[in-house]
């Protein structure tokens, strides 16, 4: 029972903030508003006492990807600006896009039976969070961690670049 | 209602039956939110203000003055008396700032200060919350509260909260790597995440003395990276005071600035206290192995006090750098975390797990 209550706020606050990010003609508070989507969300694996993907959803998207959002508003945009508002074309197909996201999303949810598993339950500690991320059986993470390590080398290096790019040019430029 | 100042499980839960004899679950669990959300909003209140208080004077200590002396006796009314003003004083809306964002941002701030408190034990059985993850789930929501400040410089509309708030952003975003790292050492250390296992690996001897150099590398570092995280001098560019008037709370008054300077100083408490937990024992008496009699003596001091003894003895420390160095430029905080701090921290965590590894801590 409380915890219905629980779920069906978090859900709300989710639905809530989830339109409230996309209708909002200010860019910075489409992203806090994102930032309570996300909080909530973190909130529902709380609640499934999943803590640990619940942490890491906190880290990744509150405290990384939110804030690297902002950042970049922060250098670009004046507060007094205002998204434009999209012209009927682009209403009509994003109308078009999302009732069919939605209709596929609810199709799914609707057929699955979800039928009841008997998971055995493991404890989040460092032990298994360290064997599961460098295993490389059934359940290890071993091949998706060093993809995402490559990828964000990758990512890094090209960012150097681009910036130091332009430094070597402005250089020339000056002899 | 037994009650024991060496552990609180039993008064805790004579409080949980008394409760539950009488009232519905769900009665039960409102009024025990209620009650525990009551002790931290009166703890908050009181530590903040004796640390404003502690502050000022460890200041004047340092600079050969008195420090407060007028109000009550030796200036202890003089932190109520200011909290006062601060409640009485208007509360002013920049004309063009983001009303929503404006008066949002502090909320962020005190809240997340509120909710990594939550985890942290301060006596055996006064605790909220003791989670499997304890130490990755306060890195993990302390890492949300620099949205508040950036939101706070941004939406005052002005061009020195701005810059305040970028030099903050920069400043703890780099700074939360050094403080995980650090974090991710002890527990290389203590095998678990779970705050009440570090505390009770710590029974026998102290982490700081088990894991001898890397772990004093470590605490090193976490206070370094620690401060640097509160935006505490000489760390305090985000409110250079000499460059930027205030940083990002300039177009704050009343109690919205409060809010900020009260996170400020319960951050101080929470770097402290995390420092205290992981490193220092939490509030486990100072045992050295086998010396029974030494022990024993040791655990005839309640666990609140050694908790609050530790925690005032590194926050002392912090105070003392904030007096004692000048302050750093911008560039030479992010030189110190990204060349100095980071490769530091990774070469300990490899030397935490050689001796992890081989056995060669105490």
């Amino acid at each position: 029972m409380n915890s219905e209550i629980l779920f069906f706020m978090l859900s709300g606050m989710i639905v809530i903030f989830s339109i409230l990010t996309v209708t909002s003609r200010r860019i910075l508070r489409a992203a806090v508003y994102l930032l309570f989507v996300l909080v909530s969300t973190a909130g529902l694996y709380f609640m499934l006492n999943y803590n640990f993907l619940a942490a890491v959803q906190l880290t990744v998207y509150a405290g990384g990807i939110i804030v690297l959002i902002i950042f970049s508003i922060l250098l670009t945009s004046h507060i007094s600006e205002r998204a434009e508002m999209a012209g009927r074309f682009q209403g009509l197909m994003s109308a078009l896009a999302t009732v069919a996201g939605a209709a596929l999303t609810l199709i799914t949810i609707l057929k699955y039976s979800f039928p009841e598993k008997s998971v055995t339950e493991m404890p989040s500690d460092v032990k298994n969070i360290g064997r599961a991320l460098v295993s490389y059986n059934e359940n290890g993470y071993a091949l998706p961690f060093e993809v995402v390590s490559i990828l964000l080398l990758a990512a890094m290096i090209g960012a150097i670049i681009v910036a130091r790019k332009e430094n070597m040019a402005a250089k020339g430029n000056k002899k | 209602m037994a009650f024991n100042i060496y552990d609180f499980t039993t008064f805790t839960k004579s409080i949980h039956d008394g409760l539950s004899s009488q009232l519905s679950p769900t009665a039960v669990l409102a009024i025990e939110w209620t009650i525990v959300g009551l002790a931290y909003l009166l703890f908050v209140a009181l530590f903040g203000l004796f640390l404003v208080y502690a502050e000022r004077k460890v200041c004047a200590a340092f600079q050969q003055r008195l420090g407060p002396m007028r109000v009550g006796p030796w200036g202890l009314l003089q932190t109520i008396a200011d909290f006062i003003k601060l409640l009485m004083k208007e509360l002013i809306t920049p004309k063009n700032a983001d009303k929503f964002l404006y008066n949002l941002a502090p909320f962020i701030v005190i809240i997340v200060s509120f909710l990594v408190i939550s985890v942290i034990p301060f006596a055996p059985g006064l605790v909220t919350f003791d989670f499997d993850i304890g130490i990755f789930f306060v890195t993990a929501v302390s890492s949300v509260g620099v949205i508040g400040i950036l939101l706070a410089g941004w939406s005052s509309n002005n061009k020195y909260s701005l810059i305040g708030a970028m030099r903050s952003g920069a400043q703890i975003v780099s700074y939360e790597l050094s403080v995980g790292l650090s974090l991710i050492t002890m527990i290389i250390l203590a095998g678990t995440m779970q705050i009440s296992g570090i505390v009770e690996g710590q029974r026998d001897l102290w982490f700081i003395f088990k894991g001898h150099v890397p772990a004093v590398i470590a605490f090193f570092v976490f206070v370094i990276a620690g401060t640097a995280e509160t935006n505490r001098g000489p760390f305090d560019l985000a409110e250079a005071e000499s460059e930027l008037t205030a940083g990002f709370h300039t177009e704050y008054s009343g109690i919205k600035f409060a809010f900020f300077f009260l996170a400020e100083y319960i951050n101080l408490f929470i770097v402290a206290a995390m420092a205290t937990t992981v490193f220092l024992g939490g509030w486990m008496p100072l045992h050295f192995g086998d010396f029974e009699g030494f022990n024993q003596i040791m655990d005839l001091i309640p666990g609140l006090f050694w908790f609050f003894f530790k925690v005032l003895a590194v926050m002392f420390l912090m105070m003392w750098f904030k007096w004692t160095f000048p302050r750093l430029r911008v560039d030479q905080i992010l030189n110190l975390e990204w060349k100095y701090l980071l490769p530091i921290n990774l070469f300990n965590i490899l030397l935490m797990a050689a001796v992890v590894l081989f056995g060669l801590h105490f």
